[in-house]
């Protein structure tokens, strides 16, 4: 693998304030993602030269294409490419702007991910279409659903006693709410006892609602160039880019007796291929920080183990020790994760980065972690057994 | 009046009543402000179909469990229902393609009343030089709130093998009439039935029209009334059977359980489910005489062959008892029958019309559920691409079906989010032994017992119900395996 580590730089970021923005929708959200990025940047607008933008769920957002995304930046005349990767699309759009650079096509590139999902009129997320053929006989399930299936999963392979899954869980998603508190930016800024979260009503057993993420409105957005040229513009603390890997399911899951149920699949494909390119030896010991898709508490359970961190039926003892909380020995989600800065869709893997980008330029504020040096994110589209996992690394820039 | 012309009979039989009970005092009790006569009638419990299922899903199951995976060279389908989904399309087309049953099988769409079932099934018994055929029954009557109908009537389906070879049953004799005696009716369009006083149905009816059908039908066979040893007479009024039997000779003990207790009256299959009832119970040489009353009257005469004994140890007995606890919530038995407007909230505001081109090109894994089966690595598979999920091989895949396939829960859970005319939503990962899966739907759960590694079966269902356009969407779900007979000899 040649990968793509330090050939690009981040150096500008944006994101908008995420929840129910009712005060505005897409057009306006993407427009205010793009201007904090192109100020962090500091060049002007007509120096970007290629943008891949991101909105997953077409039918409450703006519609197909990148037109609207044209129109809602005033960007004309310059290569925009619409993508969609289901919950992974804010990555899919960070890896289309890096490969850009990256293969020195362009020197500026801009990745932009928006969701409005607050237009639906009620909670959760919309069943879309899963084609005509799946839709003949696939069930019409939750994403929260879709989820939990790795709950019974999970019990089935280590036994995990209910109560003892379900306190872990729960403690997942305590700790992200302690952390959302101290972002100014997130939707869910409230900290949420032990009690309340074990007693909320069931949404997809074992999941109650405080395991599901925030159901958000924001965008997020990322200007790349070389280091080379960041450095001529006056740069000096690089963030670059250090891994960027995408995994799919072919059917292996859903269709064969491969899978289990206990994990997802695709999160150690990715991972792998991301340690290999970022040269990480250690994740446990060399990440500083990670920024996971905790769209369901399960998930952030079993992605413990799949990128690594937890071994194989560990991740319940490492949950309940403390060891992903903020003061614990691999912070996770320190921004309050989807769990609690919410989850615009398109916008989440843009976010992630976002968090990594603050804490390695030391701009976090209350929640700065000390001396971060490498921030992994990982971004999942779609379900455990039918999806794709993204994971980015980004970090600081050695000299 | 046919005599012993053929040696035309009845091969196998099955039967389906939904698992769903409404407790009739429950229904009662709904009603004890407006109409408090009811209470009398508040005795046992009544089946009807769950939001999933209709005459065409009863109708599949019930035939499955005649035909039992045996191969069905039938020449001939035959579905009779006052309650067929499908006025134009024809309903018995989509039974037998659920049942895999040979591209070249006849298939016709019976109705007109109630006693369609029987009349099919002697024109089925009739049809030697037709070789063997099926017959299968299947109704879901809606029943208007408050109405005595409502009491009374059920749902199910009943099936029926004929030919001349193997049968359990033989056709000694038939006779019918026919009379323009109106005791209910129901219009092309009209959801409930509209009858007439039950005294006058009783006396110028049931007690005047069968003898007149009856007494002809045992002269011509050259049998006397207290040579039948099972008298199946259908009809919601309690004692009509024993009442019938007393004026026609018909020993007491003759008359067959017509399912008040458990089922209710379900129309069009009523007298094939007493039918099966006594099939189940008959020795060899015993008599059997089956009626169907509606705008006159079926008579069937059967006799018991020496083949019954085996297929009775063979089959056991005929259960019509749920798997399901009796319902007390009177307002699922309307939302059921779609005859509550409930506020399911925005989600359920969903319209997703099934292509009918990708129906046809993917029928025999929708309505066949069948899988593929890799010719490369021999994987099973659903659903069926162009390309094998193992082995990565292109060439076309043979098929096998699913339907009776062992198959266990490999991940569930119970999904409150999603709309679901029954939350909540159980579903999961299917693992079959044959090493396909899928995920589907997992109906008649019970919380307790349900988990990972849990036995299940398969059952033809509606997916979704297209409330724009009525072209529903079937699909088959997962349920919890039924007992055996020594699994619950160990419990």
């Amino acid at each position: 693998m040649k990968g793509i580590k330090d050939k690009v730089a981040i150096i500008g970021m944006g994101c908008t304030e995420f929840g129910e923005r009712w005060d505005c929708g897409t057009e306006h959200l993407a427009a205010e993602a793009f201007s904090e990025a192109l100020n962090d940047a500091g060049i002007e607008k007509d120096q970007i030269e290629a943008v891949w933008s991101g909105s997953a769920l077409d039918a409450i957002n703006v519609g197909n294409s990148a037109i609207p995304t044209a129109m809602a930046l005033r960007l004309e005349g310059i290569p925009i490419t619409r993508v969609e990767n289901m919950c992974a699309t804010g990555t899919e759009a960070l890896r289309g702007a890096a490969y850009a650079v990256a293969s020195g096509a362009v020197d500026f590139a801009m990745a932009i991910g928006v969701e409005k999902l607050k237009d639906t009129g009620y909670g959760g997320l919309p069943a879309p279409t899963k084609g005509t053929l799946n839709d003949l006989w696939f069930p019409y399930g939750s994403a929260p659903a879709g989820f939990a299936q790795l709950a019974s999963g999970y019990r089935a392979r280590y036994g995990t006693d209910r109560d003892e899954l379900k306190r872990a869980l729960a403690h997942v998603s305590w700790k992200s709410h302690q952390n959302g508190v101290s972002n100014p930016k997130a939707h869910l800024r409230k900290a949420i006892d032990m009690d309340t979260i074990l007693g909320a009503p069931i949404i997809a057993e074992p999941l109650g609602l405080f395991d599901c993420c925030g159901v958000s409105d924001g965008a997020a957005c990322a200007i790349v160039t070389t280091p080379e040229i960041a450095r001529s513009l006056g740069k000096t603390n690089l963030v670059t880019i250090k891994a960027l890997q995408l995994s799919l399911s072919a059917g292996r899951e859903s269709a064969t007796s491969d899978w289990d149920g206990s994990y997802v699949r695709n999160t150690r494909i990715a991972a792998q291929k991301a340690y290999t390119e970022a040269d990480i030896k250690n994740p446990r010991e060399e990440l500083s920080m990670m920024e996971v898709h905790d769209c369901f508490s399960i998930t952030e359970l079993v992605t413990m183990e799949d990128l690594g961190i937890s071994k194989d039926g560990e991740a319940v003892k490492d949950v309940l020790d403390g060891f992903y909380d903020a003061d614990g020995g691999l912070p996770c989600q320190i921004d309050g994760g989807l769990k609690c800065f919410g989850h615009p869709i398109a916008a989440s893997g843009l976010r992630m980065t976002y968090e990594n980008y603050l804490q390695l330029l030391g701009r976090a504020g209350e929640r700065q972690l000390a001396d971060p040096r490498l921030g992994l994110s990982h971004n999942l589209g779609g379900v455990p057994y039918n999806g794709v996992a993204a994971i980015s690394i980004v970090g600081r820039l050695e000299n | 009046m046919s005599g012993n012309t053929s040696e035309q009979g009845i091969q196998s039989c099955g039967i389906y009543i939904p698992a769903q009970r409404i407790s009739r005092k429950a229904v009662a009790q709904a009603h004890a402000w407006s109409m408090p006569s009811l209470r009398g009638l508040g005795r046992g419990a009544r089946s009807f179909c769950s939001w999933d299922e209709d005459s065409i899903t009863m109708a599949v199951e019930a035939l499955r469990d005649c035909l039992r995976g045996e191969p069905a060279a039938c020449n001939s389908l035959s579905f009779a229902s006052t309650t067929a989904p499908f006025a134009d399309l024809q309903n018995a087309s989509i039974v037998a393609r659920a049942n895999n049953l040979p591209a070249n099988t006849r298939t016709q769409d019976t109705s007109g009343g109630t006693r369609a079932g029987i009349s099919t099934l002697i024109t089925a018994l009739h049809s030697a030089s037709a070789g063997e055929s099926l017959v299968v029954a299947a109704d879901n009557r809606k029943t208007r709130p408050g109405s005595v109908q409502e009491m009374h009537y059920g749902a199910g389906a009943a099936a029926m093998r004929i030919g001349s070879d193997n049968t359990i049953a033989r056709m000694l004799a038939a006779h019918s009439t026919n009379s323009e005696f109106v005791d209910h009716y129901r219009p092309q369009q009209g959801d409930y039935d509209y009858y007439w006083e039950e005294r006058w149905i009783r006396d110028e009816g049931y007690l005047k029209i069968v003898p007149a059908t009856i007494n002809p039908l045992l002269e011509q066979a050259g049998i006397d009334a207290s040579d039948i040893q099972h008298f199946c007479m259908p009809g919601y009024m309690p004692r009509i059977g024993a009442t019938l039997a007393k004026r026609l000779g018909i020993a007491s003990e003759a008359v067959v359980d017509n399912l008040a207790a458990e089922v209710g009256d379900t129309g069009t299959p009523q007298p094939l489910l007493m039918l099966a009832l006594a099939l189940s119970k008959a020795k060899p040489g015993e008599k059997i005489l089956v009626v169907g009353f509606g705008a006159g009257c079926d008579a069937l005469l059967l006799e018991a062959t020496e083949a019954i004994v085996d297929y009775q140890q063979q089959r056991g007995p005929v259960n019509f008892n749920s798997n399901l606890p009796v319902v007390e919530h009177y307002n699922k038995l309307l939302a059921f029958q779609d005859m509550l407007d409930l506020d399911w909230g925005i989600r359920s505001e969903t319209d997703n019309r099934v292509a009918m081109t990708q129906l046809y090109r993917a029928q025999d894994q929708i309505t066949g559920f069948q899988a593929g089966v890799c010719p490369s690595c021999q994987a099973v598979q659903f659903p069926i691409l162009s390309t094998c999920v193992k082995c990565g091989a292109t060439e076309p895949m043979t098929r096998q079906p699913l339907a009776d396939a062992p198959a266990k829960v490999a991940t569930f859970t119970s999904d409150a989010l999603q709309f679901y005319p029954s939350p909540p939503m159980y579903w999961g990962l299917v693992q079959f032994d044959n090493g396909a899966r899928l995920l589907m739907e997992m109906i008649e759960v019970n919380p307790e017992t349900f988990d990972t590694g849990s036995p299940l079966r398969m059952v033809y269902r509606i997916k979704q119900q297209d409330q724009q356009r009525g072209l529903h969407r079937y699909f088959w779900k997962a349920a919890p395996a039924l007992a055996t007979a020594d699994q619950e000899g160990d419990a």
